[in-house]
This record gives C-alpha cells, sequence and structure tokens, in this order.
C-alpha cells in the first residue's frame, strides 16, 4: 500500500542523504522524494511517497523519528490532505496532431509551455493518478520525455 | 580571546571529564595531537590500530559507564574504526570518535588520505558531524557527547578538517545544548506500567527477559529488588547476563540458540514474558512463530524501534529501563508460582550444562570454570564464537557491566582491545579476555598497548587449531566438511582434510612466545591439573599482560544448541542426540 509522510527536518547538508540511506539500507521502498526550505530557512519540509504493509510502515516512521535532524513526522496517508504532483512533458506533436493534443490538454488543465516544429511541451498538475492518466492518453502521440517532481502534500484546515 | 579549534576541542575533553583518550595519530590530526600534548589531565593511550583504540574505548565505556573516546586521522585511520563503531553501535555503547579530515577547500577532489567517513559511518552511528565552520565545533562537541551518552546511547562521530582545528575563534564549550529532534522519553507511560503490573499480577507462568539495557540504565538494582519481592524466574539475552546474580535461583541463564535448557523451556510456556532492555534479536528468539507461543508479551525499551520489530508485543512502554522499573515496583506484590517453579527446576535437572569429566583432558568448560573459581569478580572480555559462548554458560556472573562482548555484530577481535580499555577504566579489578586462537590474531598487535600501558590483563586463549564455531556449524550442519576453518593447515595438508589427526601441522603462532617477543608473560598449558596453577600465577602479574595459552581438546562443541531456524526450545545436547 502506497503511504505518504511529511516530514520537518534540519536543513543541514547529508539530511536527504541520511533518509534515502535509511530506505536503501533497510530494504524499505522509497517511491518519491521532494525537499524544499520552509518559512524558516533553517528548516526544510520533506514529502515522501513509500511502500509498505502495516508492520514494514510502522517501522518505517519509527526509523524516521529516530533520526536526529528529523524534527516532526506526519503520516499524511489518510489525513485530510492535498496531495499534488507536477510533470513536464514533452510529446511528439506534427501540425496534423497539435489540435487534438491541445484539446486533451485542456481537459486535463494542463498548460501548453512550448510548441516546436514537431514537438510540445505540457505542464500538469494534480494527484499522482492525474498525472498517470495524462501520460496515458498522451502515449499514442509519443511521449518523448517527461520529469515528475514527486509528491507534494500538505493537510487541510480544521472545518469546524 | 580566541583559540585554535584544537585547543578548544582539548578544553571540551576536560570539561566533558576525560580521563583516557584512545587514539592513533596521523598527518590532519597532529594539530589536535600537540593541543594534547600539554594536556595532562588526559592520558592519550596510543594503540596499534585504529580499531583497537574504538574497541579499547568501547571497553572502557562499557564497564564503567562513562563515554569512550577516541581520536584518529583521516582516510584510512578514519576507515579502520567502522567496525569499532558498528560494534559500539549494535550493542548501544556511549562513544565519541573524531576523525581528521582534509582541508575544506580539498574535500571532495579525492585529496590523499581523503575518505568520506560521514558518509560511511551513517548508517552505523548514532549520529556525525563533519565540521565545516569553526564558529560551529564547540555546539557540535557538546552534541556528540550529549547524543552519545542519552537515550539509546552509541557512537557518534566528528569528522574534523584541518583547517578548522587549526583556525582560532570562539573560546567557549557550551555547558547545555538543546536539540529539537532529539528528545528520549525517559518515563514510562503509566497506564501502560499499570496494564504491565496487572499482567504480571495475574500471570501463572511469568517469565522476566532481561537484556543489555538494564546495564545501561542502571537499573540492576530495582530490578533485583523486584525479582525479590515478585520471585519470577529470569532469562536473559547475551548482553542482559549479570542482571541477576548468576548463581541466584531464580536465574535461569541466558535463552536462545546458545541458551540454557530451562531457560529456553521456560520463554516457550511462560504465558507472561516481561521483556526489559532487549530487542529480540534472532539470535535468541530462534523460529519467530515458536517464540514464546503462549505469552503475552510486555516489552520495555527507551528505542521505540525495538518494540514490535520482530516480535508482535500486547504490552509496549517506552522509557529507560531503570525509571519505568521504579515505577512499576511500588505496583507489585508476591507471587505465588510454585508450580511454574516447580516445573522450571525439573527442566533444570533434566539437562543441566554438563563438563566432560573425563580426567586430564583440557577442555574449555573446565578452564572458565576454573577462571571464574578463581576471579569470581572479574570483569571478563570475550572474542567471538565458541569462546564466547562458554563463557556466557559457564562463568557465574555476579555483577552489573561485567561481561564485554560483541553481541549484535559479533566482531572477532573485539575482547582484547576491549580489555585493555576495561583495565584502564577499572585500575583495581581483574580483567580476563577469554579468546580463541582465530579471534586473539584479529587484534593481537594491540599487545604492545597492553605492555606500554602496564596493564595486567590476562589472555586465556583456548586454542583449538580452528575457527572453532565455524568448525561446529561444518561438523553438525555440513557433513563435517572443514572448508577454510583449520588454523593449522599447511601445504602438505589433503585438499579434503577428513579432520584432525596426527600428521595435522604445529600450531601457529607460538602465542607464549610471541607474548614474550612483546614484553609480556607467556604460558603454555596441557593438561587439567595445570589450569589453576597457570591462573593463580597470571594473576600475581602486576603491570604485565599475560597470555595463557591452553591446548584444549580439538574438535569440541558448544551445548547446548538449537540449529539455525529451529524454534528455541528444539534442542540438540550432543553430536549424537541430533541423530
Amino acid at each position: 500500500m502506497k503511504r505518504v509522510l511529511s516530514m520537518l527536518v534540519e536543513n543541514h547538508q547529508g539530511v536527504l542523504s541520511r533518509i534515502a540511506g535509511l530506505f536503501s539500507g533497510r530494504g524499505y521502498n522509497l517511491e518519491s522524494i521532494t525537499a524544499g526550505v520552509t518559512t524558516d530557512p533553517q528548516i526544510t519540509r520533506i514529502t515522501l511517497v513509500c511502500q509498505g504493509d502495516d508492520n514494514v510502515f510502522a517501522q518505517i516512521k519509527k526509523q524516521l523519528q529516530k533520526l536526529i535532524d528529523v524534527i516532526k513526522v506526519t503520516d499524511l496517508s489518510e489525513a485530510r490532505a492535498l496531495h499534488r504532483e507536477l510533470a513536464l512533458l514533452k510529446v511528439k506533436a506534427r501540425a496534423t496532431d497539435r489540435g487534438e493534443i491541445f484539446q486533451v490538454a485542456d481537459v486535463f488543465r494542463a498548460r501548453v509551455l512550448d510548441v516546436g516544429l514537431d514537438s510540445m511541451v505540457m505542464e500538469v498538475t494534480g494527484a499522482s493518478e492525474k498525472i498517470d492518466d495524462f501520460s496515458a492518453v498522451l502515449a499514442p502521440y509519443g511521449i518523448l520525455e517527461i520529469a515528475r517532481s514527486g509528491l507534494i502534500s500538505v493537510e487541510r484546515g480544521k472545518k469546524q | 580571546m580566541k583559540i585554535t579549534g584544537s585547543e578548544l576541542l582539548v578544553k571540551a575533553l576536560i570539561a566533558e571529564g576525560v580521563q583516557h583518550l584512545f587514539g592513533f595519530p596521523g598527518g590532519v590530526v597532529i594539530p589536535i595531537f600537540d593541543a594534547l600534548f600539554s594536556a595532562p589531565q588526559i592520558k592519550v593511550v596510543l594503540t596499534r590500530h585504529e580499531q583497537g583504540a574504538v574497541h579499547a574505548a568501547d571497553g572502557y565505556a562499557r564497564s564503567t559507564g562513562r563515554t569512550g573516546v577516541c581520536l584518529v586521522t583521516s582516510g584510512p585511520g578514519a576507515t579502520n574504526t567502522v567496525t569499532g563503531i558498528a560494534t559500539a553501535n549494535f550493542d548501544s555503547v556511549p562513544i565519541v570518535c573524531f576523525t581528521g579530515q582534509v582541508p575544506r577547500d580539498m574535500i571532495g577532489n579525492d585529496a590523499f588520505q581523503e575518505a568520506d567517513i560521514v558518509g560511511i559511518t551513517r548508517p552505523i552511528t548514532k549520529h556525525n558531524y563533519l565540521v565545516l565552520e569553526r564558529s560551529d565545533l564547540g555546539r557540535i562537541i557538546k552534541e556528540a557527547f550529549t547524543l552519545a551518552a542519552s537515550g539509546r546511547p552509541g557512537p557518534v562521530l566528528v569528522d574534523l578538517p584541518v583547517d578548522v582545528v587549526r583556525e582560532p575563534g570562539d573560546p567557549v564549550y557550551p555547558e547545555s545544548v538543546a536539540i529539537r529532534g532529539y528528545n528520549p522519553v525517559y518515563r514510562g507511560h503509566a497506564g501502560q506500567i499499570r496494564k504491565a503490573a496487572q499482567a504480571l499480577r495475574k500471570a501463572r507462568r511469568p517469565l522476566f527477559y532481561a537484556g543489555g539495557g538494564i546495564h545501561i540504565s542502571g537499573a540492576v538494582e530495582i530490578f533485583r529488588r523486584i525479582v525479590e519481592k515478585t520471585g519470577v524466574p529470569v532469562v536473559s539475552s547475551l548482553m542482559g547476563i549479570g542482571s541477576l546474580p548468576g548463581d541466584h535461583p531464580l536465574d535461569l541463564g541466558m535463552l536462545g540458540m546458545h541458551g540454557t535448557y530451562q531457560a529456553n523451556m521456560a520463554v516457550t510456556h511462560c504465558d507472561l514474558l516481561f521483556a526489559v532492555g532487549t530487542r529480540f534479536d534472532d539470535r535468541a528468539t530462534g523460529d519467530l512463530a515458536k517464540f514464546a507461543p503462549e505469552a503475552t508479551i510486555v516489552h520495555v525499551d527507551i528505542d521505540p524501534v525495538s518494540i514490535s520489530r520482530n516480535v508482535a508485543v500486547e504490552i509496549p512502554i517506552v522509557g529507560d529501563a531503570r525509571q519505568v522499573l521504579e515505577q512499576l515496583e511500588p505496583l507489585l506484590e508476591p507471587h505465588s508460582i510454585d508450580g511454574w517453579l516447580r516445573s522450571i527446576q525439573d527442566w533444570r535437572r533434566e539437562h543441566p550444562l554438563t563438563v566432560s569429566s573425563q580426567d586430564g583432558l583440557l577442555t574449555p568448560e573446565k578452564i572458565i570454570r576454573a577462571i571464574c573459581k578463581l576471579y569470581p569478580d572479574a570483569i571478563v572480555c570475550t572474542e567471538v564464537g565458541q569462546n564466547q559462548m562458554w563463557t556466557a554458560l559457564f562463568y557465574t556472573f555476579r555483577h552489573s557491566r561485567s561481561l564485554l562482548t560483541s553481541g549484535g555484530l559479533g566482531t572477532m577481535g573485539y575482547g582484547f582491545p576491549a580489555a585493555i580499555g576495561a583495565q584502564l577504566g577499572n585500575p583495581g579489578r581483574k580483567v580476563i579476555d577469554i579468546a580463541g586462537d582465530g579471534s586473539i590474531q584479529m587484534n593481537i598487535q594491540e599487545l604492545a598497548t597492553a605492555v606500554h600501558n602496564g596493564l595486567p590483563v590476562i589472555v586465556a586463549i583456548l586454542n583449538n587449531g580452528y575457527l572453532g564455531m565455524v568448525r561446529q556449524w561444518q561438523q553438525l550442519f555440513y557433513k563435517r566438511r572443514y572448508s577454510s576453518s583449520c588454523l593449522m593447515t599447511g601445504t602438505d595438508c589433503p585438499p579434503q582434510c577428513p579432520g584432525p589427526g596426527e600428521a595435522c601441522p604445529a600450531y601457529t603462532p607460538d602465542f607464549v612466545k610471541l607474548a614474550e617477543a612483546y614484553g609480556a608473560v607467556g604460558m603454555r598449558v596441557r593438561r587439567q591439573e595445570e589450569i589453576e596453577p597457570a591462573l593463580t600465577e597470571a594473576g600475581k602479574s602486576r603491570n604485565r599482560p599475560v597470555f595463557i595459552d591452553f591446548i584444549v581438546e580439538r574438535e569440541l562443541n558448544v551445548f547446548p544448541m538449537v540449529a539455525p531456524g529451529a524454534g528455541i526450545d528444539e534442542m540438540i545436547f550432543s553430536e549424537e542426540s541430533r541423530k
């Protein structure tokens, strides 16, 4: 099962490698990891997506919490959270296909960033599944390159 | 007034009360050793290999409870510490290891004697640091000492670029530091402790499972009080040995692969297993499906990671063993579990530990029993393998912090340097390393360290000419094919040796001559009646290490034994009982 963890960590050199190393060293499955500084320049937020059954996931959380540079670990897998991923896709687009591709992009609310003689670059954001779908629909035209950011997540605010 | 990084480091060591520093110099740490030259408060112990320095610091730390400190150079000096650090990490030993590093502007350029030691040791330290700013140095050293000794202790490495230690700067060494990502929980959750007490009161067949955390946290006294009050029997992990005196009627000894029969049977049949400060290591549990199948499990540990990792735990308590036991004690009352204790007595009688009774035959059990008889209050170190298991089984440990052994990593070559560290930290006590002829050779260069520091450590070598535990497994599980486990193998040996015989070459090395070459005392013992006189003579040495080369029977096995992968109640008591 896929799980999402959001962490606040010290913005120290090597902190990302401590986290990535923990996954490789202990044989845990890490799907994506993103890092970016928060409003406090000394603190970095890391969002990671991993796989594992309940026991493995419990260990992952505890092992992460044990790292000295990790300040807080929040499990967003089942929380009311917003998850987004950004992808940039370069698609083969002959002049005859462009119209169709524009339509597809419109449906997925993707933005066209660049149009070349025989290709287009598009930007799409959304849940990971949406990006999977978008690239699946574009696959028949020929995807030349894809760059995905990995998931970033934030918990929703209180409603009551 | 500004002081250099080296001077700040020395100031910090003095402030931390460091009396012994184990180290080995080299290019980039010369400035630090230079600063130490004018610090008479700190005795620098020059080992002959950096691995020896870390194990010595480890033995010092385990036996005294104080943090062990090492200082080595960059590159090979740093990489040589890796085994020592991993050993300490596995067994939760507080060590601060300072490594030199090339100047900051050369890091990453494959400079002479450069190694990314912070990268290399990341998974085997509690935490580590590369100091990139002189202004961070004081804080980082303080953090390193704080982390090493608190919570679940462990090794912390601090990598010091040479230009940082040369740079003048802030002279202040902070008195305390706050680390916001690090808040170990010492006090147990009151509700969980009530639950645990209730489970213990209700149990008909309760059992304590004592781990190394009892020694580390200083819980031995309260633990013994609880055992006396409740009358509940105790099994120990290898690291937990000595939690209860080994000759106490409620002490069942070690559990696991080479545990005692009564310990393993008690674990298998108990209805409550109350574990304190232990990891449920696979060598202790055997087949998890058959481990304590009838028991509710309570687990007290300061490291949440250790809880419910291998064995599902019904009542977890995160906290320091001593504090939790102190919280628990008032809630407990005497138990009436006579039936349970009778079953345990029956198991004890059914398969007691056996010492070969054959007259005159020199066997490890007899040697270890004699060591125990003559030096009952010694600090005993072991290497790894048969020597380690025989020591765990046949020496009766009565005190805390008295068995120093590499439990988790299983490091051959640990015992002798650890004994050196232990002797320096405990000048009044007898320190004995029980070794095999294989493992002693892994750090034998430390003979020079022991001689030069005037340490009367006794090394009892159980010399069987084999890597004994490997040979035992080969005999029991690999049709007696002794592949690469014989230490006497020579050019005249047949390609597939059928086992020891008349034609075997002589042993190598001659440990007596070797000891003498270093300026130590060497003795050789071949017969049973020579054991005690030799040990007595060795004990008279006041300032020289003594090697006793015990030429023991070659093909003896450690029994009882649980085959790898089997349940811990499925025990083998002899070669024959396997068939």
